[in-house]
């Protein structure tokens, strides 16, 4: 499986933020480190921010800091800002979709569908740190 | 989704075996937590892991190394904190002696505070003495509380796939 890009920019830039107690990073130091691009980078970290996981530090030394809850905040909450995990559970069509065919394809993508959906949920950033750390 | 990263403090509590005293406790946590009242369920746990060996209040070495079903429960005195059952089964799926995590419940009140992990840590310890390696459980899909719960302690997704089929 793979996510959309500002995803991935997103779930680095949390990771980094919250790794550390009131770290704060300005966007072209996380940029570097994951070889993104710095304006696509501070489009993702203003959707971040609309809901309350970072938050833009003003003045010299300024940059972003998380401002969520590690023990709460789960995988899925941030991928979901940025894309769907499950079109088909939510009724997304396409051709073929009424056919028994269709149908028979649309119950193993909503199995693998199910399966994502509950491994995003029950990952939260503090479990994702552990495992990053697991794997320095 | 504010506040960052507020920890209560790790509560202190001990682990043993469950005594029939501790039962009407786990009933009432589990009460709490599921919605669901099921005394003879509990009961009926009860009397078959805990209280049909030989060995019944005792799981201190060398007789633990022969216990391989466990009720076990973390106090604060006489107070029921939380409990968790497992056991060491052998060869069912095709799979080599493991411990399975059948059941584990905190009070409500007291979530986040270190009580499961306690738990989780007193059951593979005894795990270990009886002889396994390897640790694991069964969720259903949509109970993400519970999947974080044992995704923060290290576990990840098995080996195994579970089927099903309407009959």
């Amino acid at each position: 499986m793979k996510l959309q890009k500002a995803t991935r920019c997103a779930l680095f830039a949390i990771l980094e933020l919250a790794s550390g107690q009131d770290r704060q990073l300005s966007a072209n130091e996380i940029a570097e480190k994951y070889g993104i691009s710095t304006n696509h980078l501070a489009k993702v970290l203003r959707s971040l921010g609309r809901v309350g996981l970072v938050e833009a530090v003003r003045g010299a030394g300024g940059g972003y800091r998380f401002s969520g809850n590690r023990r709460r905040t789960t995988l899925l909450d941030i991928i979901q800002l940025f894309e769907t995990i499950d079109p088909i559970r939510n009724g997304e069509r396409e051709d073929g979709d009424d056919t028994a065919e269709g149908k028979g394809l649309c119950q193993v993508l909503m199995e693998i569908e199910d399966t994502a959906r509950a491994t995003f949920a029950s990952i939260t950033l503090d479990t994702m740190l552990k495992l990053v750390e697991k794997n320095r | 989704m504010a506040n960052p990263q507020v920890k209560q403090s790790e509560r202190k509590c001990t682990v043993r075996l469950a005594k029939a005293t501790d039962i009407p406790q786990v009933i009432a946590i589990d009460t709490e937590n599921t919605g669901l009242s099921k005394a003879e369920y509990w009961e009926d746990l009860f009397e078959r892991y805990n209280n049909r060996s030989i060995d019944t209040d005792d799981d201190t070495q060398p007789k633990s190394v022969k216990r391989y079903r466990f009720f076990l429960v973390a106090c604060d005195g006489d107070k029921v904190l939380g409990f968790i059952i497992g056991e060491v089964r052998a060869w069912e799926f095709g799979s080599p002696p493991c411990g399975w995590i059948f059941a584990v419940g905190v009070r409500n009140n007291i979530r986040q505070g270190g009580v499961g992990h306690v738990l989780l840590e007193a059951l593979n310890d005894r795990f270990r003495k009886a002889g396994v390696n390897k640790v694991r459980t069964m969720l259903a899909r949509d109970d993400t509380l519970i999947m974080s719960f044992f995704r923060s302690q290290g576990m990840m997704a098995g080996p195994f796939i579970q089927f099903e089929k309407d009959l």
